[in-house]
C-alpha cells in the first residue's frame, strides 16, 4: 500500500457529515481550515476522499488543501489509533532514559513514532514535553500521564489498552 | 504617474513612484540576482538573493518586494549585500546535487550563473541533505526535488497562469517541498503539462525528456518560430543542432508572454520521427502504395468531377485544419467554392 | 449569621484546572451551600508555586489567599476558617491584613491589567460590569475618533508581543488608510515555549480584550474583527466565545453598540498549530484559510492586510491594556514607567525560580527586582546563571546584566528583547550551548520554510550546535555560527527568521566559554551534554550500599556489598539516575 492510498477511508465513504460540515460554512470566508478541523473532528483525522470532496465543492485545487493540512501540525492526514500515546522528548526525559521508553513502544507495538497499529489501536508520538519533569520519564496515554517509567513497566500498562 | 528620487550605487535617478527597487534597478541597466521573481507573477519575496542595502534600514530588504521611497539611497553590491548573497548561496549549495557536470541545466543555470558571480566554490556546510527519488512517472519531464530551491515561481505559474493548480507548497520548514497533492505522480493531477513550470524553473529540477544528452545550451541555434498547432500565434525559439530539432524554449517576448500548451511545448518530436509521411499514399488493391504529387493530385482531381457528375456538386465537403495558415485556409474555401460547393469546414470546430 | 457574608474564591485557569481546582471547587460547592455561600470561580491569580488556589475575603474585606488547596484541605478551610472564623496559617499565601513569606511577590507588582484578574468571575459579564468594565468603551465613543487615537498615542503604549511598535501609531496608520472596510485583529496565538500571560488574560479577563478591541474599530473605522487563538488553548477559546455571546446580547458588540450606529462584528479563528502564524502577515494568511506563510512588508496591513484591506494588529496584553488607558486616563497611565516604555508588563516567571507565575511590574524594573525580589531568587538557592527572555526570538542574559532595566530598548540593546514576555531562569546546572540548540531546535521544526535563510540556515546553525553538544565541535564552528546568524538577521523575510538566531547570538556573546569549553576541552560545565561527561563514585564516600547499582537500568554499576562500587563508562547511559539516588554525594560528574 503506497502512502497515497492509505490516505483513503474505507468504502463506501459517508459524504454526508462532509456535506453538512461545508454547509455550515457557506458564504464565510477564509474557511479553509475551520473545514479541515470540522473534518477531522468528525473522523478523527483527514480522510482523501473528504477532501476531494471537498476541493470540489469549494472550488480550490486539491493541491492548495493538501498544502494546507501538511503544514499544520494539528492535522492528520492517516487514520489515527483509538489510543494516543505521546511519548515526552522534554530534557528531563531525555536525561532519564526517555529513549529507551520510546524504543520499547516502538518494539512492543511494531510501528515507528507518527505511525499506527494495524489494528489501530495505538497511535505512537512524541510530544515536546508534557510539563511532568518530575515524574521523568513520561508518557501520556489519551489523557492519562504515566511517570517514573522503566521499559518493563511499559508492557504492563499497554495491557490495560488492549481491549 | 509621479516620480520620486532615489540614488542607486551612487546614480541619482528619477523613477515611477510605485515601482520595486528591483525594477528601478533594471529600468537603469543594473542588474540584481532573482530567483523567486517573475514580473507576471505575484512577488513572493523567498529566495532573498536580491537583498539590496538601503541607507537607514535595519535589515537587507528584498529588491522584489520594496518599493521605492522618496530619497532613498540603495546599494545593489555592498560588501554586506554580497556577504549575504554568498551565504544565501552556500545554503542552497549544503543541500544542492554537485553534479553540474552532467546537468542538462547547465549553462542557463542561476545557481551556476550566480555562484560565478559571487565566487562561490563550496558550501561550508555539511549536514543532513534532501534524498528525494527522481520522479519520471511523465512523458515530458524529469522532476529532481533535491535540486528544487523552492522558489515557488513553478507553484505560481500553475495556480495564477494556467490555473491547472496540480503543484503547491506541502509540508514545512526544512521538510518543504513542491508537489502534488497526497503526493500523487503528477500524470494523475491536474497537471495539464503545459510545461510553463519548466520554463521558469531556475535551476536543475524540472527538465524536459526530450534532448537529453543533445547539445548544451550554448551549442544550439535558436530560431524563432511560430507554433503551427493552432491559431493562437504562440511563437517559441525551436533549439537547433546539426539540423535537428532538440529542444523547445518560449519567446517571453511574444504575444502569447511565453505561455505554451502541451502540444506546443512539448509536441514536436514528430518533426523528425521516421514514421512520418514524406510522400502522398495511394491505396492500390488494398495496399498504401509511395505515388507522386502529380499522381496524387491527379486522382483527386479525377474523382471530384466523378463525384460531382454522378451526384452534384452538394455531395462534395471538404475539411481543412487549424494546423495551417488563414491564406491557406483561404484558398481551400476558395477551391471548394469554384467546385461549387459551400460545404467547408474546419477541424478546430469538431 | 456571620458566616454568610464571607466570600470564596477559586482560580480556574487551566493550570489550576490541572492542579485540582476543578475538584477544589466541586468539593466547595456543597460544603459552602450549608452556609449559604456560593465560591465564584476566577481566573488565574499568578501564583502558579502554589495552585491550586482559593481565597476567602470576610465580611470585612480581609483577604485570605489559600495555597496547595487540594480537595482535602477545602474541607479545613470551610470549618476552621468560615465555621470557626480562624484563618488557617498553614495554608495562608497572602492576606491584605497579615505579612507572610510570599508577600514579597506582590510587593514590586504594579497591578492595572491584572487587577482584576483572579477577582472577577470570567464567564459572567455582570461580574466584568461590577468592576467598571465597558466604561472605557462609553468614554471612548463620547470622543471623535482623533481624540481616541491621540489618547492612545499620549498613553505612550507600545505593542506588547514583539517590537514594541507604538500603538497609537499603528492604530493612526490604520485610521488614516483609505477603504470602505477595514479589520481589527487580536494576535492570541501565543507560542513561546514558556509563556503564558496571553493565555491567563484571555482565562481570566476575556472582556478586557474584547473591550479594547471595540474602541480600537470605534477609532479606526471598522465594523468587523477576529481573535486568532491557538488551538492549544481550549479554556481560553471557551471563555472568549462566552463573553462575546454576552457582550453582544449586552449592546457591548454587535450591531448598534450602545445605542449608536457603530457596529462591530467580531468572531473567533482558532489556530491549527503553527508558530510561525504569530507573526502578523502570517497569522493574515492563515485568518484567509490559507498556509501561515509571512508576506513581503510593506505593503503593510495597516494600508494592506485581511484580504487586502485595512487591517489594525494588536496582541492580547495590547488591547488589555487599552481599557486601563481609559479608565485612568492617558495621563495617570503614563506615569508608571519609563520615558519610551510606558505601563507595565506582564511576565511568565518560569524556569529555575522560586516563585513561578505570572508578575505585571512597571517598566523600567530591574531584572533583578524582577527575579529576587519577586519571583523570591533561584529555586533551591543556586546560583544563577541567565535569564532567557523573549522566547525564541529573545536572548539570554547573564548575571553582570541583572541590573538592567526591563525596557524595550535596553532589553534590545542587550541583544534580546521583550517579546511576549516569557522569563526563563537559568542556573548553574543549565549548559548555554544546550539552551541554544533547544531554541534552535523549536525555530527549525516551526520555520515555515519560505525563505532560504530561515530553512535552510537554522537547519545548519542546529546542525553546528549539535555537533559541538555532542563533543563534535570543531575550531571555527563559533564564527561559522556568528556569520551565519547575522546572515540571517541581516536577510530573513520575516520578523521570527531575522530574530531566529538571537539564542545563539547572545549566548555566543556572554558565555562564549561556554561554547570554547565544549569544542577546544570537550567540557561541558553544567554537566548536560551527556557525551562530554562521565559519572564517577568518588571511594573514600562511598559506602556500598548498593543502591546506586539496584536502580542502574543497564547494570552499570557493579561492587561487593559495604565495597566502594565502580562504574563501567562503556555500559553507562549517563540518566543519572544513581547520582539522584546515592544518600552519601559519593557519585559525582567528572
Amino acid at each position: 500500500m503506497t502512502e497515497a492510498q492509505k490516505c483513503y477511508a474505507e468504502d463506501p465513504f459517508d459524504y454526508g457529515p462532509v456535506d453538512e460540515i461545508l454547509e455550515r460554512f457557506r458564504g464565510e470566508k477564509g474557511t479553509t481550515i475551520p473545514i479541515l478541523q470540522a473534518i477531522q473532528e468528525v473522523y478523527g483525522y483527514l480522510p482523501r476522499q473528504a477532501l476531494e470532496y471537498a476541493a470540489k465543492k469549494l472550488k480550490t485545487p486539491l493541491s492548495r488543501i493538501y498544502g494546507v493540512a501538511t503544514f499544520y501540525a494539528q492535522f492528520h492526514l492517516q487514520p489515527r489509533g483509538e489510543n494516543i500515546i505521546r511519548v515526552c522528548q522534554g530534557t528531563a526525559c531525555h536525561v532519564r532514559g526517555g529513549a529507551k521508553i520510546m524504543d520499547a513502544l516502538k518494539d512492543q507495538l511494531g510501528i515507528g513514532v507518527g505511525e499506527t497499529t494495524e489494528d489501530r489501536k495505538f497511535t505512537l508520538e512524541s510530544v515536546a514535553c508534557i510539563g511532568a519533569c518530575g515524574l521523568a520519564p513520561v508518557i501520556m496515554i489519551n489523557n492519562d500521564t504515566f511517570g517514573r517509567l522503566t521499559p518493563e513497566k511499559i508492557k504492563e500498562i499497554l495491557k490495560n489498552y488492549q481491549d | 504617474m509621479s516620480k520620486v528620487n532615489i540614488t542607486i550605487n551612487g546614480q541619482a535617478l528619477q523613477v515611477d513612484a510605485g515601482m520595486t527597487i528591483l525594477e528601478a534597478a533594471q529600468a537603469a541597466g543594473i542588474d540584481i540576482p532573482t530567483f523567486c521573481h517573475d514580473p507576471e507573477l505575484t512577488r513572493a519575496g523567498a529566495c532573498r538573493i536580491c537583498v539590496v542595502e538601503v541607507a537607514g534600514a535595519r535589515n537587507l530588504p528584498a529588491s522584489c518586494t520594496t518599493p521605492v521611497a522618496e530619497g532613498m539611497v540603495i546599494e545593489t553590491e555592498s560588501e554586506r549585500v554580497q556577504k549575504a548573497r554568498r551565504s544565501i548561496l552556500e545554503l542552497i549549495w549544503a543541500d544542492h546535487p554537485h553534479d553540474c557536470l552532467t546537468c542538462e541545466k547547465t549553462g542557463s543555470c542561476k545557481l551556476q550563473d550566480y555562484s560565478y558571480r559571487y565566487n562561490v566554490k563550496e558550501s561550508p556546510y555539511k549536514g543532513e541533505a534532501r534524498d528525494i527519488p527522481l520522479d519520471d512517472t511523465n512523458p515530458f519531464f524529469f522532476r529532481d526535488l533535491n535540486k528544487c530551491i523552492l522558489c515557488g515561481k513553478c507553484i505560481r505559474k500553475c495556480h495564477e497562469i494556467n490555473g491547472a493548480g496540480a503543484i503547491d507548497f506541502m509540508y514545512r520548514g526544512f521538510g518543504t517541498k513542491v508537489t502534488t497533492a497526497f503526493d500523487d505522480p503528477i500524470e494523475e493531477s491536474s497537471c495539464v503539462f503545459c510545461g510553463m513550470c519548466v520554463d521558469i524553473c531556475p535551476v536543475g529540477a524540472l527538465i524536459p525528456k526530450q534532448g537529453l544528452q543533445q547539445g548544451r545550451s550554448w551549442e544550439v541555434d535558436k530560431v524563432l518560430t511560430t507554433c503551427p498547432y493552432c491559431g493562437c500565434g504562440c511563437t517559441f525559439y525551436l533549439h537547433v543542432r546539426n539540423d535537428k530539432i532538440v529542444g523547445v524554449t518560449p519567446n517571453f517576448d511574444g504575444p502569447m508572454k511565453g505561455h505554451l500548451c502541451a502540444k506546443g511545448r512539448f509536441g514536436w518530436d514528430f518533426v523528425d520521427s521516421p514514421d512520418r509521411l514524406q510522400t502522398p499514399l495511394i491505396k492500390k488493391d488494398g495496399e498504401f502504395v509511395e505515388a507522386s504529387w502529380e499522381e496524387a493530385l491527379d486522382l483527386i482531381a479525377a474523382k471530384l468531377k466523378e463525384v460531382r457528375a454522378q451526384y452534384g456538386a452538394d455531395a462534395i465537403a471538404g475539411l481543412s485544419s487549424a494546423r495551417i495558415t488563414n491564406e491557406e485556409n483561404y484558398l481551400f474555401q476558395k477551391l471548394l467554392r469554384s467546385l461549387g460547393t459551400n460545404n467547408v469546414d474546419h477541424c478546430a470546430r469538431l | 449569621m456571620e458566616a454568610q457574608t464571607y466570600r470564596v474564591r477559586v482560580g480556574l485557569a487551566t493550570c489550576g484546572i490541572a492542579a485540582g481546582a476543578s475538584k477544589t471547587y466541586d468539593k466547595l460547592l456543597p460544603l459552602l451551600a450549608e452556609h449559604g455561600i456560593v465560591p465564584e470561580r476566577t481566573g488565574c491569580m499568578g501564583m502558579c508555586f502554589s495552585e491550586p488556589l482559593v481565597e476567602v475575603i470576610s465580611p470585612a474585606g480581609e483577604t485570605f489567599l489559600y495555597g496547595n488547596v487540594t480537595e482535602d484541605k477545602a474541607e479545613i478551610i470551610v470549618e476552621q476558617h468560615i465555621v470557626g472564623g480562624k484563618p488557617v496559617e498553614d495554608l495562608l499565601v497572602l492576606s491584605n491584613v497579615k505579612e507572610t513569606e510570599n508577600s514579597h511577590f506582590m510587593a514590586k507588582q504594579e497591578r492595572i491589567l491584572l487587577s482584576h484578574m483572579g477577582v472577577i468571575d470570567p464567564e459572567s459579564i455582570e461580574s466584568y460590569l461590577a468592576y467598571d468594565g465597558y466604561k472605557a468603551l462609553a468614554k471612548a465613543m463620547q470622543m471623535s475618533s482623533e481624540d481616541v487615537i491621540k489618547e492612545v498615542q499620549k498613553s505612550g503604549l507600545r505593542g506588547r508581543g514583539g517590537a514594541g511598535f507604538p500603538t497609537g501609531m499603528k492604530w493612526n496608520f490604520a485610521y488614516q488608510a483609505k477603504g470602505d472596510k477595514k479589520y481589527v485583529v487580536c494576535n492570541a496565538d501565543e507560542g513561546d515555549p514558556g509563556a503564558f500571560m496571553d493565555r491567563s488574560v484571555l482565562e481570566g479577563n476575556p472582556h478586557a480584550v474584547i473591550e479594547g478591541m471595540t474602541i480600537a474599530a470605534y477609532a479606526i473605522g471598522a465594523d468587523e474583527g477576529y481573535i486568532y487563538v491557538r488551538a492549544e488553548y481550549p479554556l481560553a477559546i471557551k471563555r472568549l466565545r462566552k463573553a462575546i455571546k454576552e457582550a453582544n446580547e449586552h449592546g457591548y458588540l454587535g450591531n448598534k453598540i450602545l445605542g449608536t450606529d457603530f457596529c462591530f462584528q467580531l468572531k473567533i479563528k482558532e489556530g491549527a498549530g503553527a508558530f510561525v502564524c504569530g507573526e502578523e502577515t502570517a497569522l493574515l494568511a492563515s485568518i484567509e484559510g490559507e498556509r501561515g506563510i509571512p508576506r513581503p512588508r510593506p505593503p503593510f496591513p495597516a494600508t494592506s492586510g485581511l484580504w487586502g484591506k485595512p487591517t489594525l494588529l494588536n496582541n492580547v496584553e495590547t488591547y488589555a491594556n487599552v481599557p486601563a488607558i481609559f479608565r485612568l486616563g492617558a495621563e495617570q497611565y503614563s506615569k508608571v514607567g519609563t520615558e519610551r516604555s510606558k505601563g507595565t508588563k506582564v511576565f511568565a516567571l518560569t524556569g529555575k525560580i522560586k516563585k513561578t507565575g505570572l508578575a505585571e511590574v512597571p517598566m523600567g524594573i530591574t531584572m533583578r527586582e524582577i527575579i529576587y525580589d519577586v519571583g523570591g531568587g533561584v529555586q533551591d538557592d543556586k546560583e544563577f546563571k541567565a535569564v532567557q527572555i523573549g522566547g525564541p526570538s529573545g536572548g539570554c542574559l547573564p548575571a553582570e546584566l541583572l541590573d538592567l532595566p526591563v525596557d524595550y530598548d535596553s532589553l534590545t540593546a542587550a541583544g534580546a528583547m521583550m517579546g511576549s514576555g516569557g522569563l526563563v531562569v537559568m542556573d548553574e546546572t543549565t549548559c548555554m550551548v544546550d539552551v541554544a540548540k533547544f531554541f534552535l531546535t523549536f525555530t527549525q521544526s516551526e520555520s515555515c520554510g519560505k525563505c532560504t535563510p530561515c530553512r535552510e540556515g537554522t537547519k545548519r546553525m542546529l546542525e553546528i550546535l549539535e555537533r559541538i553538544t555532542e563533543g563534535n565541535g570543531q575550531p571555527g564552528d563559533i564564527e561559522t555560527l556568528e556569520e551565519l546568524g547575522e546572515a540571517i538577521r541581516d536577510s530573513a523575510l520575516c520578523g521570527l527568521g531575522q530574530t531566529a538566531p538571537n539564542p545563539v547570538l547572545s549566548t555566543l556573546r556572554y558565555f562564549r566559554h561556554e561554547y570554547e569549553e565544549h569544542i577546544n576541552e570537550g567540557k561541558c560545565r553544567a554537566g548536560v551534554c551527556t557525551n562530554l561527561i562521565t559519572y564517577y563514585i568518588i571511594p573514600e564516600k562511598c559506602t556500598g550500599c548498593t543502591l546506586c547499582a539496584r536502580n542502574c537500568p543497564v547494570n552499570a554499576i557493579s561492587g561487593e556489598r559495604k565495597q566502594p562500587h565502580v562504574i563501567d563508562p562503556s555500559v553507562c547511559i549517563k540518566c543519572g539516575v544513581c547520582m539522584e539516588k546515592c544518600n552519601f554525594d559519593a557519585i559525582i560528574l567528572k
